[in-house]
């Protein structure tokens, strides 16, 4: 089995198997990454671009270390500086780019389907490195890779979601692939950070984050985006903390060996207690680990020959 | 290039050059040649390429333990990374893990791999060794040496030279990919 695909845009219409291949071929990079020479000669001569219209500093630096590893050459583009506040479209932007040779573009991008816009318009490959509110497909997979090298098996597995679901497109990944692969998702949150048709996506949704905890073998927590206060999700910070913020006791309610996530930057003391990010059960910094690795593992697919 | 046969007995012809027999007694040998050439097993490590050289690695290793009674190091190396024609294919081949769980710098490592053809693959196995540490020295055994190669790579232990035509498909068969121990050729 290969992955047949030119581009990576979002993990929804990807098929078990290839959600699989994605993971297994992350593996092999998890060994580069942990040899004292990280890197090897699979990408030698390719050029991959991040195209970041929105800041970043984890994902980009993930992608860019990534490349390197691979032997690629990196070039990181973004808007500020460049000729897209002269008002250039993103179409022509990335054709530019494609014009200087780039194999593979990274594409960060406030709006929901750039990503997808971009691979039709162009030859190059592209992987969506979160668009809107819509995927984050490398998130999403990275965040399966850190569940699956904790031992844990995704058929039964149960995850509780917790935050500002609506809003979040490391959720939205995260819930097409692990429904896909057989988990039991739990949503929770205020009934005002929901997603619309919550139910056509084949989770439960909780608004009492006691009750979501019961049994819960992974604690998925988002990003309280406090940009978003005053504008009616949530009447406080302190009271949203209150209410769905993920503290020592809580983490009682889960099960004994429940792990707890987060796609950073983590609020301390907003959505997680410091003390609880910091605690055994935390792999938040698995998470950035795997990442590279798994990017790795998407750059290596995506790079056979057009 | 172990590879699973069974559809591949009723479509082709096969002509069988090693049996079972013949390959116990070349790895027999082929571990004695190792002790002798090294004076034991001292410094000694072995690394099989996936997937037929990792079997005969474990072979080798298997019979250097009766003959001298001591153990020696083993690892299994993928070279899909290494490999000079990643460019030039449409779709990327499934990589398996290198998994060497031992530090190589300064050991002599033998590599075994099951068929020594056009020698690319070594290249591909030398770097990627390399890249894990510096080895004392480097040595290649192989079961079957069919000759065309296109690199100047030359193994040091070899079970059986094999002459052959450059579009014969030569198979090395091994119980542990649930196959019955032979060596054949497949005719084009």
């Amino acid at each position: 089995m290969s992955l047949k695909r030119k581009d990576l845009l979002s993990l929804a219409p990807l098929s078990v198997d290839e959600v699989k291949l994605l993971l297994e071929t992350a593996d092999s990079f998890k060994e580069v990454t942990g040899r004292e020479i990280k890197k090897v000669p699979a990408l030698r001569g390719r050029t991959v671009v991040n195209l970041f219209f929105e800041p970043s500093t984890r994902t980009r630096t993930s992608f860019e270390l990534a490349a390197k590893r691979l032997s690629a050459d990196v070039i990181n583009f973004s808007p500020s500086s460049s000729s897209v506040v002269k008002g250039e479209t993103l179409l022509d932007t990335a054709r530019n780019i494609e014009a200087m040779q780039a194999d593979i573009i990274v594409l960060r991008h406030p709006s929901a389907g750039a990503a997808e816009t971009l691979a039709r318009g162009v030859k190059s490959s592209v992987i969506n490195a979160g668009d809107g509110w819509h995927e984050h497909p490398t998130q999403g997979l990275l965040d399966l890779y850190t569940i699956r090298d904790r031992g844990l098996s995704f058929e039964g597995l149960r995850v509780a979601i917790v935050g500002d679901v609506a809003h979040s497109r490391v959720a939205r990944s995260n819930i097409h692939a692990l429904v896909k692969l057989g988990a039991e998702v739990r949503l929770v949150g205020p009934p005002t950070m929901m997603p619309f048709e919550v139910k056509k996506l084949g989770v439960r949704v909780y608004y009492n984050f006691d009750e979501a905890l019961q049994g819960a073998q992974v604690i998925m927590m988002l990003r309280l985006q406090l940009e978003r206060q005053g504008k009616a999700l949530f009447p406080t910070i302190r009271e949203y903390a209150r209410l769905y913020g993920l503290t020592t006791e809580r983490v009682k309610i889960a099960d004994p060996g429940a792990i707890v996530m987060h796609p950073g930057p983590i609020n301390r003391g907003v959505e997680i207690a410091p003390e609880v990010a910091d605690s055994l059960s935390s792999v938040i910094l698995d998470q950035v680990a795997n990442g590279v690795a798994v990017r790795m593992g998407i750059l290596y697919l995506l790079s056979g020959a057009s | 290039m172990t590879m699973s046969s069974g559809e591949q007995k009723e479509r082709r012809e096969e002509k069988l050059v090693m049996d079972a027999g013949d390959i116990a007694r070349a790895v027999t040998r082929i571990a004695h040649e190792i002790l002798e050439r090294n004076k034991g097993v001292q410094a000694l490590g072995l690394v099989g390429i996936r997937t037929g050289g990792v079997y005969l690695a474990h072979r080798l290793v298997k019979r250097i333990q009766e003959i001298e009674a001591a153990s020696v190091p083993i690892g299994e190396l993928d070279i899909t990374l290494y490999r000079d024609d990643l460019s030039l294919r449409k779709e990327q081949p499934i990589l398996r893990k290198t998994s060497v769980p031992f530090d190589i710098s300064d050991k002599i490592i033998v590599l075994v791999d099951d068929v020594l053809f056009t020698g690319r693959t070594i290249r591909a196995a030398m770097d990627g060794l390399i890249d894990l540490g510096r080895p004392a020295e480097i040595q290649l055994a192989v079961l079957v040496d069919r000759g065309h190669r296109q690199l100047p790579i030359k193994a040091n232990y070899i079970g059986k030279n094999l002459p052959t035509a450059r579009e014969e498909n030569v198979q090395v068969l091994l119980e542990e990919s649930g196959e019955d121990d032979r060596v054949v050729i497949l005719k084009p």
